[in-house]
Protein backbone atom coordinates (compact mmCIF):
# COMPACT_ATOMS: atom_id res chain seq x y z
CA UNK A 1 0.00 0.00 0.00
CA UNK A 2 1.23 3.44 -0.84
CA UNK A 3 0.86 5.61 2.07
CA UNK A 4 2.68 8.94 0.67
CA UNK A 5 0.81 9.17 -3.32
CA UNK A 6 1.60 12.01 -5.54
CA UNK A 7 -1.40 14.60 -5.25
CA UNK A 8 -3.32 14.29 -8.74
CA UNK A 9 -2.06 16.58 -11.62
CA UNK A 10 -5.75 18.35 -11.10
CA UNK A 11 -4.23 19.49 -7.85
CA UNK A 12 -0.62 19.77 -8.73
CA UNK A 13 -1.27 22.40 -11.53
CA UNK A 14 -2.53 24.63 -8.38
CA UNK A 15 0.45 24.74 -6.66
CA UNK A 16 2.40 27.50 -8.67
CA UNK A 17 -0.32 29.53 -9.25
CA UNK A 18 -0.99 29.61 -5.35
CA UNK A 19 2.85 29.96 -4.58
CA UNK A 20 2.83 32.91 -7.57
CA UNK A 21 -0.88 34.80 -5.28
CA UNK A 22 1.74 34.07 -2.34
CA UNK A 23 4.82 35.87 -4.01
CA UNK A 24 2.39 38.50 -5.31
CA UNK A 25 0.96 39.63 -2.40
CA UNK A 26 4.09 40.04 -0.38
CA UNK A 27 5.48 41.69 -3.52
CA UNK A 28 2.85 44.19 -3.68
CA UNK A 29 2.97 45.46 -0.27
CA UNK A 30 6.95 45.96 -0.60
CA UNK A 31 6.77 48.06 -3.46
CA UNK A 32 5.91 51.26 -1.49
CA UNK A 33 8.61 50.55 1.37
CA UNK A 34 11.00 49.80 -1.01
CA UNK A 35 11.01 52.84 -3.69
CA UNK A 36 10.37 54.72 -0.21
CA UNK A 37 13.78 53.55 0.60
CA UNK A 38 15.30 53.26 -2.74
CA UNK A 39 14.42 56.32 -4.13
CA UNK A 40 14.91 58.87 -0.46
CA UNK A 41 17.03 56.77 1.33
CA UNK A 42 19.33 54.90 -1.28
CA UNK A 43 19.67 57.44 -3.76
CA UNK A 44 19.08 60.59 -0.93
CA UNK A 45 16.35 62.57 -3.05
CA UNK A 46 14.24 64.76 -0.90
CA UNK A 47 10.59 63.35 -0.38
CA UNK A 48 9.41 67.24 -0.34
CA UNK A 49 11.36 68.20 -3.61
CA UNK A 50 9.63 68.39 -6.82
CA UNK A 51 12.15 65.43 -8.12
CA UNK A 52 11.97 63.48 -5.71
CA UNK A 53 8.69 63.07 -5.69
CA UNK A 54 7.96 62.83 -9.60
CA UNK A 55 10.67 60.01 -9.31
CA UNK A 56 9.22 57.93 -6.54
CA UNK A 57 5.52 59.04 -8.15
CA UNK A 58 7.16 57.30 -11.40
CA UNK A 59 8.50 54.07 -10.38
CA UNK A 60 6.19 53.52 -7.62
CA UNK A 61 3.84 53.59 -10.77
CA UNK A 62 4.93 51.92 -12.84
CA UNK A 63 5.82 48.66 -10.46
CA UNK A 64 2.13 49.35 -9.24
CA UNK A 65 0.21 48.80 -12.26
CA UNK A 66 2.47 46.03 -13.93
CA UNK A 67 1.79 43.98 -10.96
CA UNK A 68 -2.10 44.95 -11.19
CA UNK A 69 -2.05 44.37 -14.89
CA UNK A 70 -0.38 41.18 -14.85
CA UNK A 71 -2.98 39.77 -11.88
CA UNK A 72 -5.43 40.78 -14.16
CA UNK A 73 -4.44 39.87 -17.45
CA UNK A 74 -4.00 36.25 -15.56
CA UNK A 75 -7.30 35.84 -14.08
CA UNK A 76 -9.76 37.27 -17.43
CA UNK A 77 -7.19 34.48 -19.71
CA UNK A 78 -7.47 31.82 -17.55
CA UNK A 79 -11.78 32.85 -17.13
CA UNK A 80 -11.74 33.35 -20.67
CA UNK A 81 -10.32 29.83 -22.08
CA UNK A 82 -13.65 28.71 -21.23
CA UNK A 83 -14.76 30.84 -23.56
CA UNK A 84 -13.95 30.61 -27.28
CA UNK A 85 -14.91 33.41 -30.60
CA UNK A 86 -16.35 29.99 -31.78
CA UNK A 87 -18.91 29.40 -28.99
CA UNK A 88 -19.82 33.01 -28.75
CA UNK A 89 -20.74 32.91 -32.36
CA UNK A 90 -23.01 29.86 -31.73
CA UNK A 91 -24.71 31.52 -29.06
CA UNK A 92 -25.33 35.12 -30.79
CA UNK A 93 -26.37 32.73 -34.40
CA UNK A 94 -29.88 32.86 -35.38
CA UNK A 95 -30.56 35.86 -32.33
CA UNK A 96 -32.17 38.39 -34.51
CA UNK A 97 -31.84 41.63 -32.29
CA UNK A 98 -32.27 43.23 -28.82
CA UNK A 99 -30.93 40.29 -26.27
CA UNK A 100 -28.92 39.51 -29.05
CA UNK A 101 -26.83 42.65 -28.88
CA UNK A 102 -26.84 42.92 -25.16
CA UNK A 103 -25.41 39.06 -25.19
CA UNK A 104 -22.76 40.20 -27.81
CA UNK A 105 -21.79 43.28 -25.73
CA UNK A 106 -21.07 41.56 -23.02
CA UNK A 107 -19.04 38.57 -25.34
CA UNK A 108 -17.35 41.59 -26.56
CA UNK A 109 -15.46 42.05 -23.68
CA UNK A 110 -15.28 38.62 -22.33
CA UNK A 111 -14.07 36.65 -25.68
CA UNK A 112 -10.25 36.41 -26.42
CA UNK A 113 -9.37 37.60 -29.81
CA UNK A 114 -6.27 39.91 -30.35
CA UNK A 115 -7.18 42.67 -32.93
CA UNK A 116 -5.52 41.59 -36.12
CA UNK A 117 -8.86 38.64 -35.67
CA UNK A 118 -11.00 40.98 -36.26
CA UNK A 119 -11.33 40.07 -39.82
CA UNK A 120 -11.89 36.40 -39.58
CA UNK A 121 -14.26 36.97 -36.68
CA UNK A 122 -16.20 39.32 -38.54
CA UNK A 123 -16.37 36.83 -41.63
CA UNK A 124 -16.99 33.94 -39.43
CA UNK A 125 -20.10 36.11 -37.79
CA UNK A 126 -21.55 37.00 -40.74
CA UNK A 127 -21.21 33.73 -42.99
CA UNK A 128 -22.81 32.03 -39.56
CA UNK A 129 -26.03 34.13 -39.92
CA UNK A 130 -25.05 36.43 -36.81
CA UNK A 131 -27.11 40.07 -38.13
CA UNK A 132 -24.74 42.84 -39.00
CA UNK A 133 -25.49 44.76 -36.22
CA UNK A 134 -24.81 42.62 -33.50
CA UNK A 135 -21.69 41.85 -35.42
CA UNK A 136 -20.83 45.55 -35.07
CA UNK A 137 -21.75 45.55 -31.10
CA UNK A 138 -19.28 42.48 -30.46
CA UNK A 139 -16.44 44.07 -32.52
CA UNK A 140 -16.78 47.61 -30.86
CA UNK A 141 -17.16 46.18 -27.15
CA UNK A 142 -14.37 43.89 -27.35
CA UNK A 143 -11.45 46.56 -27.21
CA UNK A 144 -13.46 48.95 -25.48
CA UNK A 145 -14.02 47.15 -22.27
CA UNK A 146 -11.17 44.87 -22.22
CA UNK A 147 -9.37 43.75 -18.93
CA UNK A 148 -6.46 45.95 -20.17
CA UNK A 149 -8.25 49.01 -20.19
CA UNK A 150 -10.43 48.28 -17.13
CA UNK A 151 -7.74 47.69 -14.63
CA UNK A 152 -5.69 51.12 -15.74
CA UNK A 153 -8.70 52.88 -14.70
CA UNK A 154 -9.33 51.16 -11.94
CA UNK A 155 -5.60 51.77 -10.64
CA UNK A 156 -5.94 55.22 -11.48
CA UNK A 157 -9.02 56.20 -10.13
CA UNK A 158 -10.72 53.92 -8.26
CA UNK A 159 -13.74 51.31 -8.59
CA UNK A 160 -16.41 53.68 -9.00
CA UNK A 161 -14.73 54.93 -12.57
CA UNK A 162 -14.07 51.66 -13.41
CA UNK A 163 -17.81 50.39 -13.08
CA UNK A 164 -19.10 54.18 -14.92
CA UNK A 165 -16.60 52.83 -18.12
CA UNK A 166 -17.71 49.52 -18.36
CA UNK A 167 -21.11 50.36 -18.51
CA UNK A 168 -20.87 53.39 -20.08
CA UNK A 169 -18.75 51.14 -23.15
CA UNK A 170 -20.97 47.92 -22.99
CA UNK A 171 -23.80 50.84 -23.58
CA UNK A 172 -22.16 52.92 -26.39
CA UNK A 173 -21.22 49.22 -27.95
CA UNK A 174 -24.76 48.07 -27.89
CA UNK A 175 -26.06 51.60 -28.96
CA UNK A 176 -23.74 52.32 -32.23
CA UNK A 177 -23.59 48.79 -33.26
CA UNK A 178 -27.66 48.79 -33.59
CA UNK A 179 -27.65 51.86 -35.24
CA UNK A 180 -24.94 50.25 -37.81
CA UNK A 181 -27.30 47.53 -38.34
CA UNK A 182 -29.92 50.01 -38.93
CA UNK A 183 -28.84 51.57 -42.02
CA UNK A 184 -29.47 47.96 -44.25
CA UNK A 185 -26.12 48.06 -45.33
CA UNK A 186 -25.09 44.87 -45.97
CA UNK A 187 -24.33 44.71 -49.64
CA UNK A 188 -21.58 46.76 -48.68
CA UNK A 189 -19.96 44.10 -47.48
CA UNK A 190 -17.06 42.79 -49.42
CA UNK A 191 -18.73 39.87 -51.69
CA UNK A 192 -16.30 37.12 -51.03
CA UNK A 193 -17.47 37.49 -47.55
CA UNK A 194 -20.89 35.40 -48.02
CA UNK A 195 -19.14 33.08 -50.45
CA UNK A 196 -16.86 32.14 -47.68
CA UNK A 197 -18.14 28.87 -46.52
CA UNK A 198 -16.91 27.88 -42.88
CA UNK A 199 -15.11 24.72 -42.53
CA UNK A 200 -16.26 22.51 -39.95
CA UNK A 201 -15.47 24.75 -36.60
CA UNK A 202 -12.39 24.36 -34.30
CA UNK A 203 -13.19 25.45 -30.43
CA UNK A 204 -9.84 26.08 -28.93
CA UNK A 205 -11.49 26.29 -25.90
CA UNK A 206 -12.34 22.20 -25.93
CA UNK A 207 -10.54 19.69 -23.90
CA UNK A 208 -8.28 21.89 -21.78
CA UNK A 209 -6.96 21.22 -18.20
CA UNK A 210 -6.50 23.12 -15.43
CA UNK A 211 -2.60 23.05 -16.33
CA UNK A 212 -3.70 24.43 -19.79
CA UNK A 213 -5.47 27.18 -18.85
CA UNK A 214 -2.72 28.32 -16.52
CA UNK A 215 -0.08 27.45 -19.14
CA UNK A 216 -2.73 30.12 -21.51
CA UNK A 217 -2.58 32.77 -18.61
CA UNK A 218 1.05 32.89 -18.13
CA UNK A 219 1.81 33.45 -21.61
CA UNK A 220 -1.34 35.96 -21.78
CA UNK A 221 0.81 37.82 -19.37
CA UNK A 222 3.88 37.44 -20.83
CA UNK A 223 2.64 38.60 -24.25
CA UNK A 224 0.51 41.65 -23.14
CA UNK A 225 3.37 43.25 -20.40
CA UNK A 226 6.15 43.01 -23.34
CA UNK A 227 4.17 44.54 -25.59
CA UNK A 228 2.73 47.57 -23.29
CA UNK A 229 5.60 47.90 -21.42
CA UNK A 230 7.10 50.79 -23.71
CA UNK A 231 3.51 52.70 -23.93
CA UNK A 232 3.29 52.67 -20.29
CA UNK A 233 6.49 53.99 -19.62
CA UNK A 234 6.00 56.98 -21.98
CA UNK A 235 2.04 57.43 -20.75
CA UNK A 236 3.51 58.31 -17.23
CA UNK A 237 6.50 60.03 -18.45
CA UNK A 238 4.21 62.46 -20.00
CA UNK A 239 1.87 62.33 -17.44
CA UNK A 240 4.74 62.67 -14.46
CA UNK A 241 5.78 65.99 -16.74
CA UNK A 242 2.26 67.25 -17.15
CA UNK A 243 1.92 67.04 -13.44
CA UNK A 244 4.70 68.98 -12.49
CA UNK A 245 5.87 71.65 -15.54
CA UNK A 246 1.97 72.50 -17.05
CA UNK A 247 0.60 75.15 -15.61
CA UNK A 248 -2.59 74.64 -13.18
CA UNK A 249 -5.45 75.93 -15.48
CA UNK A 250 -3.98 76.19 -18.66
CA UNK A 251 -6.24 73.09 -19.73
CA UNK A 252 -9.16 74.07 -17.44
CA UNK A 253 -9.38 77.46 -20.16
CA UNK A 254 -9.03 75.33 -23.68
CA UNK A 255 -10.78 72.19 -22.50
CA UNK A 256 -13.02 72.57 -19.86
CA UNK A 257 -16.66 71.79 -18.83
CA UNK A 258 -17.34 75.01 -20.60
CA UNK A 259 -15.66 74.42 -24.26
CA UNK A 260 -18.23 72.17 -26.94
CA UNK A 261 -16.13 71.74 -28.94
CA UNK A 262 -13.39 70.05 -27.09
CA UNK A 263 -15.24 66.91 -27.03
CA UNK A 264 -15.28 66.63 -30.60
CA UNK A 265 -11.64 67.93 -30.76
CA UNK A 266 -10.62 65.14 -28.24
CA UNK A 267 -11.98 62.30 -30.65
CA UNK A 268 -10.73 63.63 -34.07
CA UNK A 269 -7.38 63.70 -32.31
CA UNK A 270 -7.72 59.94 -30.45
CA UNK A 271 -8.36 58.14 -34.12
CA UNK A 272 -4.95 59.29 -35.63
CA UNK A 273 -3.25 58.88 -32.17
CA UNK A 274 -1.84 55.03 -32.05
CA UNK A 275 -1.08 53.99 -28.40
CA UNK A 276 -3.65 51.57 -26.33
CA UNK A 277 -5.24 52.05 -22.94
CA UNK A 278 -2.47 51.40 -21.08
CA UNK A 279 -0.18 54.60 -22.97
CA UNK A 280 -3.26 56.60 -22.49
CA UNK A 281 -4.82 56.59 -19.06
CA UNK A 282 -2.20 57.66 -16.88
CA UNK A 283 -2.04 60.77 -19.60
CA UNK A 284 -5.93 61.21 -18.90
CA UNK A 285 -4.93 61.09 -15.38
CA UNK A 286 -2.74 63.98 -15.59
CA UNK A 287 -4.83 65.77 -17.47
CA UNK A 288 -7.73 65.33 -15.79
CA UNK A 289 -5.77 66.63 -12.57
CA UNK A 290 -5.38 69.88 -14.38
CA UNK A 291 -8.82 70.38 -15.16
CA UNK A 292 -9.58 68.72 -18.45
CA UNK A 293 -13.54 67.82 -17.85
CA UNK A 294 -14.16 63.67 -17.53
CA UNK A 295 -16.63 63.81 -20.00
CA UNK A 296 -13.96 65.23 -22.68
CA UNK A 297 -11.45 62.74 -21.35
CA UNK A 298 -13.84 60.26 -21.59
CA UNK A 299 -14.33 60.89 -25.24
CA UNK A 300 -10.31 61.48 -25.88
CA UNK A 301 -9.70 57.86 -24.13
CA UNK A 302 -12.74 55.96 -26.12
CA UNK A 303 -11.79 56.87 -29.12
CA UNK A 304 -7.71 56.27 -28.88
CA UNK A 305 -9.16 52.60 -27.68
CA UNK A 306 -11.93 51.90 -30.36
CA UNK A 307 -11.24 53.78 -33.27
CA UNK A 308 -7.42 53.26 -34.52
CA UNK A 309 -6.43 53.65 -37.89
CA UNK A 310 -4.67 50.27 -38.06
CA UNK A 311 -7.98 48.32 -37.48
CA UNK A 312 -10.06 50.60 -40.25
CA UNK A 313 -7.21 49.38 -42.64
CA UNK A 314 -7.88 45.67 -41.60
CA UNK A 315 -11.51 46.17 -41.84
CA UNK A 316 -11.52 48.01 -45.51
CA UNK A 317 -10.73 44.17 -46.34
CA UNK A 318 -14.40 42.80 -45.28
CA UNK A 319 -16.05 46.37 -45.96
CA UNK A 320 -16.70 48.41 -48.95
CA UNK A 321 -15.68 52.42 -48.36
CA UNK A 322 -18.98 53.31 -47.95
CA UNK A 323 -19.75 50.44 -44.99
CA UNK A 324 -16.41 51.84 -43.33
CA UNK A 325 -17.26 55.39 -43.51
CA UNK A 326 -20.32 54.78 -41.49
CA UNK A 327 -19.00 52.59 -38.95
CA UNK A 328 -16.43 55.86 -38.09
CA UNK A 329 -19.12 58.17 -38.28
CA UNK A 330 -21.26 56.39 -36.26
CA UNK A 331 -18.97 55.22 -33.18
CA UNK A 332 -17.42 58.66 -33.36
CA UNK A 333 -21.06 60.49 -33.00
CA UNK A 334 -21.75 58.05 -30.24
CA UNK A 335 -18.30 58.83 -28.47
CA UNK A 336 -19.09 62.81 -29.14
CA UNK A 337 -22.74 62.33 -27.29
CA UNK A 338 -21.33 60.47 -24.21
CA UNK A 339 -19.03 62.97 -23.86
CA UNK A 340 -20.86 65.82 -23.96
CA UNK A 341 -23.81 63.85 -21.69
CA UNK A 342 -21.08 63.09 -19.37
CA UNK A 343 -19.83 67.06 -18.84
CA UNK A 344 -23.37 67.87 -19.27
CA UNK A 345 -24.36 65.81 -16.20
CA UNK A 346 -20.98 66.30 -13.94
CA UNK A 347 -20.34 69.60 -15.26
CA UNK A 348 -18.08 71.19 -13.75
CA UNK A 349 -17.98 69.41 -10.21
CA UNK A 350 -15.39 66.76 -9.57
CA UNK A 351 -16.19 63.71 -9.05
CA UNK A 352 -14.94 61.75 -5.73
CA UNK A 353 -12.47 59.49 -7.11
CA UNK B 1 4.55 15.86 -43.28
CA UNK B 2 2.50 19.87 -44.42
CA UNK B 3 2.23 22.25 -41.60
CA UNK B 4 0.57 25.08 -41.87
CA UNK B 5 0.53 28.25 -40.59
CA UNK B 6 -2.64 29.97 -40.65
CA UNK B 7 -2.89 33.89 -39.73
CA UNK B 8 -3.29 37.10 -41.55
CA UNK B 9 1.21 37.93 -40.88
CA UNK B 10 0.58 39.68 -37.29
CA UNK B 11 3.26 39.57 -35.09
CA UNK B 12 1.75 36.62 -33.25
CA UNK B 13 1.28 34.74 -36.78
CA UNK B 14 5.41 35.42 -37.10
CA UNK B 15 5.73 34.47 -33.87
CA UNK B 16 4.07 30.81 -34.27
CA UNK B 17 5.80 30.48 -37.72
CA UNK B 18 9.39 30.81 -35.58
CA UNK B 19 8.24 28.56 -32.89
CA UNK B 20 7.28 26.32 -35.97
CA UNK B 21 11.23 26.51 -37.45
CA UNK B 22 12.26 25.60 -33.88
CA UNK B 23 10.51 22.47 -33.09
CA UNK B 24 11.21 21.33 -36.49
CA UNK B 25 14.59 21.63 -36.30
CA UNK B 26 14.78 20.02 -32.68
CA UNK B 27 12.88 17.05 -33.85
CA UNK B 28 14.34 16.42 -36.88
CA UNK B 29 11.74 16.25 -39.33
CA UNK B 30 11.87 17.97 -42.61
CA UNK B 31 8.28 19.02 -43.20
CA UNK B 32 7.00 21.75 -46.06
CA UNK B 33 5.96 24.72 -44.13
CA UNK B 34 3.40 27.17 -45.97
CA UNK B 35 2.20 30.28 -44.31
CA UNK B 36 -1.77 30.47 -45.30
CA UNK B 37 -2.86 34.41 -45.24
CA UNK B 38 -5.96 34.88 -47.19
CA UNK B 39 -9.37 34.64 -45.00
CA UNK B 40 -11.40 32.27 -47.55
CA UNK B 41 -8.77 30.00 -46.89
CA UNK B 42 -8.22 30.17 -43.43
CA UNK B 43 -11.95 30.39 -42.44
CA UNK B 44 -12.16 27.06 -44.54
CA UNK B 45 -10.58 25.34 -41.91
CA UNK B 46 -12.85 26.79 -39.41
CA UNK B 47 -10.20 28.83 -37.60
CA UNK B 48 -12.25 32.12 -36.87
CA UNK B 49 -9.04 33.23 -33.85
CA UNK B 50 -5.69 33.28 -35.60
CA UNK B 51 -3.18 32.42 -35.12
CA UNK B 52 -3.67 28.39 -35.68
CA UNK B 53 -1.37 25.76 -36.38
CA UNK B 54 -2.44 23.42 -38.91
CA UNK B 55 -0.54 19.26 -39.01
CA UNK B 56 -1.67 17.66 -42.43
CA UNK B 57 -5.07 19.05 -42.84
CA UNK B 58 -5.83 18.94 -39.07
CA UNK B 59 -6.60 22.03 -36.63
CA UNK B 60 -4.31 21.29 -33.70
CA UNK B 61 -4.00 24.88 -32.36
CA UNK B 62 -6.21 27.88 -32.64
CA UNK B 63 -6.90 31.39 -30.85
CA UNK B 64 -3.38 31.60 -28.91
CA UNK B 65 0.38 30.97 -30.21
CA UNK B 66 1.80 27.77 -28.44
CA UNK B 67 5.34 27.44 -27.52
CA UNK B 68 8.12 25.74 -29.57
CA UNK B 69 8.46 23.07 -27.33
CA UNK B 70 4.45 22.55 -27.23
CA UNK B 71 4.61 22.50 -30.94
CA UNK B 72 7.58 20.10 -30.51
CA UNK B 73 5.16 17.57 -28.80
CA UNK B 74 2.05 18.29 -31.29
CA UNK B 75 4.31 17.41 -34.06
CA UNK B 76 6.27 13.80 -32.16
CA UNK B 77 2.42 12.86 -31.95
CA UNK B 78 1.96 12.79 -35.51
CA UNK B 79 5.33 12.23 -36.75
Amino acid sequence: MQVLSLPSPKVRAWIPVLAGAAAWVVLYRSILPLWDWLVYDLAGLAPDTRLGHAVHFFFYDVTKLLLLLAAAIFVVSVLRSFLSVERTRALLGGRRSGLGTVLAAGLGGATPFCSCSAVPVFIGFVSAGVPLGTTFVFLIASPLVGPVAVTMLYAMFGLNVAVLYVLTGLTLAIVAGTIIGRFGLERHVEDFVYQTSLGKGFDPSRELTWADRFQIGRDEVVDIVRRIWPYLLVGIGLGAGIHGWVPEDFFARVAGPDNPFAVPMAVALGIPLYTNAVGVVPLVGALYAKGVALGTLLAFMMSVVALSLPELILLRRVLKPRLIAVFVAVLAACIIVTGLLFNAILGARLLVL
Amino acid sequence: MHVKVLGSGCANCQRLAQHVGTALARVGLTATVEKVEDYPSILAYGVTSTPALVIDDEVVVAGRVPSATQVEELLRARA
